[in-house]
């Protein structure tokens, strides 16, 4: 009796064994559905990495000098020795500032007053403005403080100055965690969440739905298969696919880009594979309502990814966004996981300081799951 | 009828307000080639779906080999085959890849699949193209393997709902070759179509208009019970009465 019983689970094991293959053999043989799968997250992963920048690097710079005295030379040399920016030249006035920028040759244009060295030594403050191109506000803004910053530094090797006189709080700003402003070490966890999502929600709601379309669900369901062992037969390979994504993505921010890496590996892959679940589960409930392929896709690009990328932090901040897109965003899976993961990379922060975070996770693919079996109930009652 | 395989008393199934099947009754007998006709939105899907166990019927009663539709759902799985007008094999997958899926989700053993796939695939004469994907295939080997396919668990009963749609009458006609072979054999088969002259083929023919069955006979009964020269013009003066439009 017992053998019997052996024998119909091992049978079961062997057909949704079978099943699991047939998915990775649809799989492998559809080269579109490989492309995605593991060219995308390699390209999008150069891509933010090497391209979108958020940084300065050699930002261009004239330099007006009024004075042209050894103190002003120095600074323009120690300005000119930063990664941030290159001293293309000097201009003699002020007219030519209007026409540099129009042709876009310097980003910035540093003027000292004239009499800098004189000046100082008699205790006054003479000033060093800066002006910049703000047809690039970012850019324009990232340089001022840069150079700001250059110089008061300057100032403060120096020693004696600001001087006993007008002697001011000196703000001294400090970038914790992140010292560098590196921008890729932000983005590589929100690249991690759009990868999943990609892979995990998109690509099992197309591959569900292609079921549904090409009439191959209504034979599975009239076969003895379960219902829940084809759901779970489908997301199974794309479950792997995605988790092998994430270790290809955290590699390549290790050794390519030399993202620091602070926190517990384990916790990092515990969380990141719930977070696969939430898109999985996604993915189920947008197949679930989609009957067509292409609906699936559209909804899939449009009501997860879009989102992923422009709402959960990932690129904009959260708190400079407008209220209503930060009640919007509370929705958005990808913005805790980004927090969980963004406090395990660069702050080793613990499960302890991010249970709320990977509770509302949990919830919310629980709630996807019920939502979706709900959904597979209806259409067969 | 003496013991039949398929018995449907009042059967039901409404959406809402509307009535997709409105008490039908019929049985089936064993080995019997059953039409299933009627003009779309008749309701022949709906009442198909009811028997494979795929929607519970709202009214009424059914029982497939001996087992009860709404009971007994999952086990009458495993005793019907079932093939659609959409499509059924996997596009992507090789002739032998394909027999080996459904081997396996129908619960054959490996030794069973290997002989089951050498003896299918001699009896189609396919053995130049096992290795072959289906999508490089023309339309009536796919149905014809399809077919095959849906038998290899050795089905009491095998539901076809428009099997040789879009094939042309050459293959269509092997295809029937085939469907009187296992119906020989004592396989019950249960055929819906579109096409008249198949109707013809079938030992009985049920046609359904508005959700009721209106006429269930022999092709020859049904012609002598309306005194029409063909199912076909049975069908149409059926047809034409009903409400539900295309």
């Amino acid at each position: 009796m017992l053998i019997v019983v052996n024998n119909r689970i091992q049978n079961k094991i062997d057909t949704f064994i079978g099943f699991v293959v047939k998915e990775f053999k649809q799989i492998y043989r559809d080269k579109r559905t490989l492309l995605v799968l593991f060219g995308m997250p390699i390209i999008q992963m150069l891509l933010f990495g090497f391209a979108i920048r958020n940084e300065v690097e050699n930002a261009k710079v004239a330099v007006l000098d009024h004075s042209n005295d050894e103190v002003t030379r120095q600074i323009t040399g120690k300005i000119d020795a930063s990664n941030y920016f290159s001293v293309e030249g000097s201009i003699q006035s002020y007219e030519e500032i209007d026409e540099l920028f129009q042709q876009g040759e310097v980003n910035e244009v540093i003027i000292f007053e004239s009499d800098f060295a004189r000046q100082l030594q008699r205790g006054k403050q003479p000033a060093v403005n800066i002006v910049s191109d703000a047809s690039n506000p970012n850019l324009a803004q990232l340089i001022q403080q840069y150079s700001t910053s250059i110089i008061v530094d300057w100032q403060q090797r120096k020693g004696g100055l600001p001087n006993k006189q007008n002697r001011g709080v000196v703000a001294n700003a400090n970038m914790l965690f992140n010292p560098e402003l590196e921008s890729v070490n932000l983005f590589v966890p929100g690249l991690i969440a759009v990868i999943l999502m990609l892979i995990s929600a998109l690509m099992t709601s197309i591959s569900i739905t292609r079921e549904k379309e090409m009439g191959n669900m209504e034979i599975l369901l009239v076969s003895p298969l379960r219902p829940a062992q084809i759901i779970i037969g489908k997301v199974l390979p794309y479950l792997v696919l995605a988790f092998v994504n994430v270790l290809t993505v955290l590699a390549l921010a290790k050794w390519v880009f030399g993202v620091p890496f602070r926190g517990s590996y384990g916790l990092f892959l515990t969380e990141s594979l719930l977070f696969i679940f939430t898109a999985l589960a996604l993915g189920v409930f947008i197949s679930t309502k989609a009957n067509d392929q292409q609906t699936a896709m559209m909804v899939a690009l449009a009501g997860l990814l879009l989102p992923t990328v422009l709402l959960s932090g990932f690129i904009f901040p959260i708190s400079s966004m407008p209220w209503p897109l930060q009640l919007l965003s509370n929705l958005i899976p990808a913005r805790w996981f980004l927090v969980i993961v963004r406090s395990i990379m660069l702050k080793d922060s613990s499960l302890l300081l991010l249970w709320k975070e990977t509770l509302i996770l949990l919830v919310m693919t629980l709630g996807f799951i019920a939502l979706s079996v709900k959904n597979f109930k209806v259409r067969l009652q | 009828m003496h013991n039949p395989i398929i018995r449907a008393e009042n059967l039901t199934r409404k959406f809402g307000d509307f009535t997709a099947v409105d008490h039908i009754s019929f049985e089936v007998g064993r080995g019997e080639i059953f039409g299933f006709l009627g003009a779309n939105g008749a309701g022949k899907t709906t009442a198909i779906r009811m028997l494979t166990g795929l929607l519970a019927p709202t009214e009424g009663t059914a029982s497939v080999a001996g087992l009860d539709v709404e009971k007994k759902a999952e086990q009458i799985k495993k005793e019907i085959g079932y093939m659609s007008q959409k499509f059924s094999l996997y596009e992507d997958l090789t002739v032998r890849e394909n027999i080996r899926l459904y081997g396996g989700i129908y619960g054959l053993s490996d030794n069973e699949i290997s002989q089951k796939s050498n003896q299918l695939i001699k009896m189609l004469g396919m053995q130049e193209l096992q290795k072959k994907m289906i999508g490089a295939l023309p339309l009536g080997w796919k149905q014809k393997l399809a077919f095959s396919v849906a038998l290899i668990h050795e089905p009491q009963i095998v539901f076809l709902d428009e099997p040789t749609g879009g094939v042309d009458p050459i293959t269509r006609r092997q295809f029937w070759e085939q469907i009187y072979k296992v119906a020989e054999e004592g396989t019950t088969v249960f055929v819906t179509t579109h096409y008249m002259d198949e109707a013809e083929y079938c030992d009985r023919v049920s046609i359904m208009v508005d959700g009721r069955i209106d006429a269930l006979n022999s092709p020859a009964g049904l012609k002598e019970q309306f005194d029409a020269g063909d199912v076909e013009e049975v069908f149409i003066r059926l047809a034409r009465g009903a409400d539900r439009g295309e």
